[in-house]
C-alpha cells in the first residue's frame, strides 16, 4: 500500500495528494495525520487536491474526518486546490463537506491558515 | 484493455475500484465526454464499484458503448451474487444507509448519470446500471 508523505513547514503540515488512492491509502493518511499532530503540535494542515481528478464520497468522508480530528487537537484544517468539475459533482453526489475549510489555491491557503493562527493565539 | 468496445472487469479488492475508475476514465476520453461529465461518471464507478465489493461480497464491472438515434454513450453495469438489497425504494432514498457509508452511494450516483437502472432481490445479488450520453 502506498502512504501519503506529510510535510512539515513551521506550524503547518503539508499533504499533497497526488495519487489515485486506494481506501486503505485514505484512512492511513487520516492516522498518520492525527498522529503528527499529536506530535509536533501543529497548528495547520493543508491538504493539497489539485492533482485529483474525482473525489467520491470515501475520499470526502476522509477530509470532513480528518478536518474533525484536527480540530480536537486544536490544528485547523484548510483543503486546497479542488478542481471545478470535482467540486460540482461533489455537490451533485450530495456531499457539501460540512465543516472543513477550503482555499482555492496554496496561497490562499496558507494565508487562511495564518489567520486562523492568530486568531487561536489572540484566544478567540 | 479499455479500448474495446465492450469487456468486464473483476471487482473483488480496493485495487480493483481503483482499476474500475482507470477504466472508466480512458472510456470516457475516448467517447470525448466533457470533463465534468467524466468526473461524474467516474465518481459513479467509483461508488457503485465500492458498493459492489463491501455490500454485494464482489462481484464484476461490464461496460458497452452505445450508439442510439446519431448518440455515443457508455453503459456501465455492476453486478454481484451477495445478498441483494431488501427494500430497493428505501435503499434509494436519499440519507439511507446500511451503516457503513453515508447513504449517498445509490441515490448520489443516480444524481451523477443519464440513465439508472438497478434491480435486487434477498438472495439473488445485484444489478445496477448507469449510462452517460454525450
Amino acid at each position: 500500500m502506498d502512504r501519503i508523505p506529510i510535510l512539515r513547514m513551521g506550524d503547518t503540515l503539508l499533504v499533497t495528494i497526488q495519487v489515485d488512492m486506494q481506501d486503505q491509502t485514505a484512512l492511513a493518511l487520516q492516522d498518520d495525520l492525527a498522529n503528527r499532530i499529536a506530535k509536533t503540535g501543529a497548528s495547520g494542515v493543508m491538504i493539497d487536491i489539485s492533482a485529483l481528478e474525482i473525489v467520491d464520497s470515501f475520499v470526502g468522508r476522509m477530509l470532513t474526518s480528518i478536518s474533525g480530528i484536527a480540530r480536537i487537537l486544536s490544528a485547523t484544517t484548510v483543503v486546497v486546490g479542488m478542481q471545478p468539475a470535482v467540486a460540482i459533482t461533489l455537490v451533485e453526489l450530495g456531499l457539501s463537506l460540512e465543516g472543513v475549510r477550503t482555499a482555492l489555491n496554496v496561497e490562499r491557503g496558507m494565508e487562511l491558515l495564518r489567520r486562523a493562527r492568530e486568531e487561536q493565539s489572540l484566544g478567540h | 484493455m479499455a479500448t474495446e468496445p465492450s469487456g468486464t472487469l473483476p471487482i473483488a479488492s480496493e485495487q480493483h475500484i481503483v482499476a474500475t475508475r482507470q477504466t472508466v476514465r480512458l472510456l470516457c476520453q475516448e467517447l470525448k465526454l466533457s470533463l465534468v461529465d467524466q468526473t461524474k461518471m467516474i465518481t459513479a464507478a467509483s461508488e457503485l464499484s465500492r458498493n459492489t465489493l463491501i455490500h454485494g461480497g464482489g462481484g464484476w464491472m461490464r461496460w458497452e458503448t452505445l450508439e442510439a438515434n446519431g448518440r455515443r454513450g457508455l453503459r456501465l453495469h455492476f453486478e454481484d451474487e451477495g445478498p441483494g438489497i431488501p427494500d430497493l425504494k428505501l435503499a434509494l432514498t436519499d440519507g439511507w444507509t446500511s451503516g457503513s457509508g453515508m447513504g449517498l452511494g445509490l441515490p448520489g450516483s443516480k444524481r451523477l448519470v443519464n440513465e439508472f437502472n438497478v434491480d435486487s432481490a434477498p438472495g439473488e445479488g445485484t444489478r445496477v446500471s448507469i449510462t452517460k450520453w454525450k
